[in-house]
């Protein structure tokens, strides 16, 4: 099976190490996995700004750069449900909508598609989970509060595999940290204040880690988290699952 | 309310500058959040529920013209006199001219948000007609000079404290009491003369059933009813959209509009208008106001399924956060967002980006509109038909053309990681919005690819 990495452009740029255990992780796991180099973006930040009109190029790039594998896997819920709504390719709209068909957040792709049941790793400390909003209710990888309905969790059941885990609840299971891409400078306040709030939850019930499938939400935490200086840290739920005593 | 140029985003600083307020506001609101939690998990059908009521609403949307004239001929049939507005400025001329020929200039009215969409308080006042809202929460906004905050607790950014200095002042309660129920007696007792004084009483109108020509009128208070009973002229206010085909629809919607509002079965008084009582007048005004606009345009029309719950205004993170008032409109929150721009795209371009896109809008509304989805979509209307600052547009324009060219994309990279200055969320730095509150990620020696390329490819 092979399976293209596919590895959002801020996470390539701030984050690598995300990147390096989401290709480890699979690699562990049997996947061949290929990293095209010339990937850049989902164009999400243009196209959720209203500028939707400008990602042309960066859609006929990215099925330039994906379009032959089997699978398209991603760390990152927001940039796949990008491409699963919104890849389009004036000149091969087959070899899109073939794309957005086979593209996975790394989560869901480990769950449905390799059908993991164990994991060889290893991660002794109290984790919270931060419900990502466009991983949870755009690709519906947990269920979401708001619903009458079974609940289920693909990271959740994940992280249940990693030796030491202790999960940690929340108040608010499934809230918004507040970051929304432009959002967080167009609005800075409320946008702060919400990543003020998500925090304070994780803290209060005694987590030493804040884990998500979204590096986006995990940035912003972060960034809020180093100005309290709080001993508090991120970790994307790709570090966790790969990682060793 | 009144516009005041200025745009969600700076209302909602203005409101953030007390935190602690804001936090009492979003623990509130969720607090009611809560309440429908409760409220649908112990109904097992509540999902079949919803999708039943959008397929009704779906069902209205596509048929109004026919299911309007038939509550009309119906409606007509049991005694009661139909107008037909097809703006603000029209239904409140309509409003006026029943009260003229009825030699009346002192109303009360009842809950709705149709006439505050269309500004008839401040119009009655300007021809000389005293109006007396009679919802606790509206009257107190209306003693304040304010509009309401939120559709279904209008005066949900008061706390009781300053409700007791508020009456103090005008229904002269002693000073310092603010006990709820004490309040809540006061402002019984001042209300109740104005119903037994007042000949005319305005109502909004929840549901009017094509099927029967009545309609539905739900409170909480009872505050409609004892209007409208003690009143020679009731005059109801009605959206186009408020049809339903038929009586049997009223279980479905009946069942979700208030687990939805407040975590309630039902609301206490859900009072049926058939025909006027004897001796009675009752008119309905049917308005239009940019509804019919709204139905054209394919990607919004669902936002006309809204039976206005505010289910989602209480899950909204950025409403709770924010309050109502930011907003600048009568109708707040997100389904106010995609509302708005409808009525005017310059005046409210801002309201669909004042949204992290999260989707608990959508999730929760019992109609099942796709709040998020129509935020998103009026985004790329509002910056194709030339709302966008020009900032944006010449950030975004530079942030295309680097993503769209993986050779740009890797020199900026290493251009001191092009991304920290040019990041659409570090955009519009002038002011440093990121960094004001939260730290920057530190760059990392080196990026993925450029550890990839290192690491991987010569061994490949
Ligand atoms: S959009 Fe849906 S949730 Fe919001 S007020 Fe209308 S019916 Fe209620």
């Amino acid at each position: 099976m092979k399976a293209g990495l596919f590895i959002p452009c801020y996470v390539d740029q701030f984050y690598p190490q995300v990147a390096i255990a989401t290709l480890q992780l699979l690699e562990k796991l049997g996947v061949e996995v290929v990293y095209p180099p010339n990937q850049t973006c989902c164009g999400q930040p243009m196209a959720n700004s209203g500028f939707e009109h400008l990602t042309k190029g960066c859609d006929e790039l990215f099925v330039k750069n994906f379009a032959n594998l089997d699978y398209i896997v991603c760390p990152s819920g927001s940039c796949t449900l990008h491409i699963k709504e919104h890849l389009h390719d004036e000149h091969d709209e087959a070899a899109a909508t073939g794309i957005r068909k086979r593209v996975y957040e790394l989560t869901e792709f480990l769950v449905d598609v390799l059908k993991v049941e164990k994991l060889d790793a290893s991660f002794p400390h109290k984790v919270s989970m931060h419900q990502s909003c466009h991983g949870q209710r755009g690709l519906k990888i947990s269920q979401m509060s708001e619903l009458v309905a079974a609940p289920f969790s693909k990271p959740g059941k994940l992280l249940q595999m990693v030796k030491g885990v202790e999960l940690v609840q929340l108040s608010r299971p499934d809230e918004c940290c507040g970051f929304g891409g432009t959002f967080c400078v167009f609005e800075e306040a409320v946008s702060a204040k919400m990543g003020k709030d998500r925090v304070a939850d994780h803290i209060d019930h005694g987590t030493e880690f804040i884990t998500a499938a979204d590096m986006s939400c995990l940035m912003h935490m972060e960034g809020i988290l180093k100005r309290q200086k709080s001993k508090v840290e991120v970790k994307h739920i790709a570090e966790i699952l790969n990682s060793q005593l | 309310m009144e516009h005041n140029n200025k745009d969600h985003a700076t209302l909602a600083a203005a409101f953030n500058v007390d935190e602690a307020r804001v936090d009492w506001h979003d623990e509130t609101l969720w607090f009611v959040r809560q309440k429908r939690d409760k409220a649908v998990h112990i109904v097992p059908e509540w999902e079949a529920l919803r999708e039943t009521a959008s397929q009704i609403k779906n069902n209205v949307l596509s048929n109004l013209h026919d299911y309007l004239l038939q509550f009309e001929k119906n409606a007509q049939q049991n005694g009661i006199t139909v107008h037909w507005a097809a703006d603000d400025k029209e239904h409140n001329q309509i409003v006026h001219s029943i009260l003229q020929q009825n030699n009346i200039n002192r109303i009360v009215k009842s809950k709705s948000m149709l006439t505050e969409e269309c500004h008839l308080n401040n119009y009655l006042k300007s021809v000389g007609v005293d109006v007396v809202d009679t919802d606790l929460g509206e009257r107190i906004v209306q003693l304040a000079d304010e509009a309401p905050s939120h559709i279904v607790l209008p005066c949900i950014h008061w706390k009781k404290e300053e409700i007791g200095e508020l009456f103090h002042q005008y229904l002269g309660t002693p000073k310092g009491n603010a006990d709820p129920q004490f309040l809540t007696g006061a402002a019984r007792e001042h209300l109740r003369e104005k119903f037994l004084t007042r000949r005319a009483a305005i109502t909004g109108v929840n549901f009017a059933v094509a099927e029967t020509g009545e309609f539905v009128v739900c409170t909480n208070e009872g505050n409609a009813d004892m209007g409208a009973h003690l009143a020679d002229v009731h005059i109801a206010c009605m959206g186009i959209e408020k049809i339903i085909p038929l009586q049997k629809h009223l279980g479905v919607f009946l069942r979700l509009l208030t687990r939805s509002a407040t975590g309630q079965p039902i609301t206490t008084y859900s009072s049926h208008f058939l025909q006027p009582r004897k001796g009675q007048t009752l008119h309905i005004v049917i308005v239009d106001n940019g509804r019919s606009r709204q139905l054209g345009r394919e990607d919004f029309r669902n936002s006309l399924k809204c039976i206005r719950c505010a289910a989602c205004f209480n899950t909204c993170p950025v409403y709770r956060r924010s309050g109502g008032h930011s907003y600048h409109t009568a109708i707040a929150g997100p389904i106010g967002s995609i509302l708005a721009p409808n009525l005017d795209m310059k005046d409210y371009a801002d309201l669909p980006f004042a949204s992290t896109l999260c989707g608990s809008c959508s999730n929760v509304c019992p109609v099942k509109i796709d709040i998020h989805q129509q935020l998103y979509k009026w985004r790329q209307v509002l910056v194709k038909d030339g709302y966008a600052p020009t900032a944006k547009k010449i950030a975004m324009q530079g942030m295309a053309s680097t993503l769209a060219s993986p050779g740009i994309y890797r020199f900026a990279g290493k251009m001191g990681r092009w991304v920290i200055k040019h990041f659409p969320f570090m955009v519009n730095n002038k002011l440093n919005a990121w960094y004001k509150h939260r730290d920057m990620p530190a760059p990392p020696k080196e990026s993925f690819g450029e550890w990839y390329k290192k690491n991987r490819e010569k061994k490949g």
